[in-house]
């Protein structure tokens, strides 16, 4: 990157090639066919709330986090923190590819004394970098970490997904003061706006807007980008984890569609939790096989 | 207009150097930064009741100014935990037990992150503050979170003690802490090991098993009782959990009646801990529990209200009497 290039050329550097792109697609891809397939097995799951973030974890975990998979714990990895926690399904097979966790333990998914469950636990599952559950806490605990790095002078980044639901818990913007007050530039929160909570449309059961400038005004920088769309996406990421001159968290707005990918969950907002028998499913997995996002 | 003011009067911000009890934990987080300890503290708003002043003063690099936002204290305390610090964040009880009880089970214990919490101004001690500032639950709460150790000490130089002899225990310990006023039982050398009481005595007719604040006039009712002739000991349980089983069996096994002594709802609180263990074991001996009797406190200056709970020596005495009468 030269130093006088202008702003257009630098966020142009930080474009997907097609190949990462393709990648990247497969990935999201294959987030929502193992989360499928991992719902099976529970026989209950969050299948709408994973498919509106699968863009979102797929340039995280395979483009923009530096991660040591064979070193979980390594003090300068990135951090991934999940406010909507119910959303692991699609998680724990990344952390299975990576070599987090073994294929036999995502096998066991749900099942009698598995460490993976529902919501993810850090005590027990490698790669899991906070525990989460309650709604509302990540941000905090992100921005925990996010302090601790400053004070420690470690370059890593922390991400928190946010669930914009979960923009009505209290603590989300106790959190977001601190991080504002504090200037803690190496936190990022990602909201997944897919616009349903479990009682309906965000908006209508306690409306949230306007985000934007919510957040603007608690002291962050704030993009707002097609989530679904993974190469603005991805560059949007790749540029902000690669920015060194930002003064204040940056939270990202990814506008996305509850259910993407499925047709008949992006109109029935009731698949935030459900289970799908054998025969829908498979109608599920053929259209995210045929389908390109 | 200008001229100097009464040494009578006292403003906030100048409660610690009136108050010595008060630097106990800023003592205690100072020395241990000189340690070597990664120690990060934190306050909600109350560095001047806390004391915590004096270590934002000395090392201003490690203390973090929260505001009114216990709850994010908490669960921020626990996200830098898991980079290898030590976090010390200090509220009221009432808010840190209460408000914040499910950050602190699931952030900080869930996670088994070894985040310090002192709960300071705990049970009655803010008096005419009243009922949103008092806190008589938070041992209940607190101890019913696994993972999470619970410790009361009885005075100032026992938190220093305690915080400096459990600074490598891996797993969050919630303090709860009075004032700043109480009287001293023990200085900072005093040895404090977590999970083992201090016993002061076991009485052949009445020992008197006493945590945080009413451990001082305990004994000063022990003393009392037994000039008169009486067998009262007492046994500091400093650690409400883990809880030291063996020192109550001690005391069942060669006292004829027991009871305790607590600025706590006897509700969940160290009556309700001991008594689990006397009925596990099966043993056959009375238990009077004594400490808020499942009640909202009334209005009182603190004073008044220990008087009036019987939480002082004379009404320790006296409750203590009431269970001589019943051997």
């Amino acid at each position: 990157m030269q130093p006088h290039a202008a702003p257009e050329t630098r966020r142009n550097s930080f474009a997907l090639s097609p190949e990462d792109l393709a990648r990247l697609r497969e990935k999201a891809r294959f987030i929502r066919l193992e989360t499928i397939r991992l719902i099976e097995i529970a026989k209950v799951g969050h299948y709408s709330s994973v498919f509106s973030a699968a863009e979102i974890f797929a340039a995280l975990y395979y483009d923009v986090m530096r991660l040591r998979a064979n070193e979980p714990n390594w003090a300068d990895r990135d951090r991934f923190l999940m406010g909507k926690g119910h959303a692991a399904v699609g998680l724990f097979p990344i952390l299975a590819e990576l070599g987090y966790i073994d294929r036999e333990t995502l096998d066991g998914y749900t099942r009698l004394g598995n460490p993976l469950g529902d919501h993810p636990d850090m005590r027990k599952v490698p790669g899991i970098d906070f525990s989460s559950g309650s709604i509302g806490h990540a941000l905090s605990a992100g921005a925990g970490m996010a302090w601790a790095g400053r004070f420690e002078k470690r370059d890593f980044a922390v991400f928190v997904m946010l669930g914009d639901g979960e923009m009505q818990e209290g603590q989300v913007w106790e959190a977001a003061l601190f991080a504002g007050h504090n200037k803690l530039s190496r936190l990022v929160a990602i909201i997944d706006r897919n616009g349903y909570q479990l009682d309906g449309k965000v908006d209508d059961v306690m409306a949230v807007e306007p985000l934007t400038e919510k957040w603007r005004s608690f002291g962050w920088e704030v993009r707002e980008v097609d989530g679904h769309d993974l190469s603005a996406l991805a560059s949007l990421l790749r540029e902000i984890r690669a920015d060194e001159s930002r003064q204040k968290p940056c939270c990202i707005v990814a506008r996305t569609l509850k259910g993407k990918g499925v047709s008949y969950m992006e109109t029935e907002p009731g698949w935030h939790l459900g289970y799908l028998d054998p025969s829908d499913a498979k109608r599920a997995v053929d259209e995210i096989l045929s389908k390109e996002i | 207009m200008n001229g100097p003011l009464s040494p009578n009067s006292w403003q906030y911000r100048a409660l610690n150097s009136a108050n010595p009890g008060l630097n106990f934990l800023s003592d205690a987080l100072i020395d241990l930064v000189a340690d070597g300890h990664k120690i990060i503290a934190g306050s909600a708003d109350l560095q001047y009741s806390n004391g915590l002043n004096k270590f934002a003063k000395a090392h201003p690099d490690r203390y973090i100014s929260f505001g009114i936002s216990e709850q994010n204290m908490v669960t921020a305390a626990a996200g830098i935990a898991t980079t290898g610090m030590i976090p010390v964040v200090a509220t009221f009880a009432s808010f840190l037990g209460l408000l914040a009880c499910e950050q602190i089970r699931m952030d900080c214990a869930y996670c088994a992150q070894p985040v310090r919490l002192i709960g300071h101004h705990t049970g009655i001690s803010l008096g005419f503050y009243g009922t949103s500032h008092h806190a008589t639950e938070d041992i209940g709460t607190m101890r019913s979170i696994a993972d999470l150790a619970v410790v009361s000490p009885a005075d100032g130089p026992q938190l220093y003690a305690a915080l400096k002899a459990t600074i490598d225990h891996p797993e969050p310990i919630y303090f709860r802490i009075g004032r700043g006023r109480e009287p001293d039982v023990y200085t900072k050398d005093t040895p404090f090991v977590l999970g083992q009481a201090i016993e002061h005595g076991i009485g052949e007719e009445l020992t008197i098993i006493a945590c945080g604040l009413p451990v001082h006039p305990a004994l000063e009712a022990a003393r009392r009782l037994n000039a008169t002739g009486r067998s009262v000991g007492v046994i500091d349980m400093h650690t409400l959990k883990p809880l030291d089983r063996a020192a109550v069996l001690r005391a069942a096994g060669r006292s004829r009646i027991l009871m305790t002594a607590e600025e706590h709802n006897v509700i969940g609180g160290l009556g309700a801990a001991v008594a689990e263990v006397l009925a596990d074991e099966g043993c056959g001996i009375r238990l009077v529990r004594h400490g808020i009797q499942d009640e909202y406190s009334l209005i009182a200056p603190p004073t008044h209200l220990y008087a009036h709970y019987k939480l002082d020596a004379d009404g320790i005495e006296d409750v203590a009497k009431g269970a001589l009468a019943r051997i």
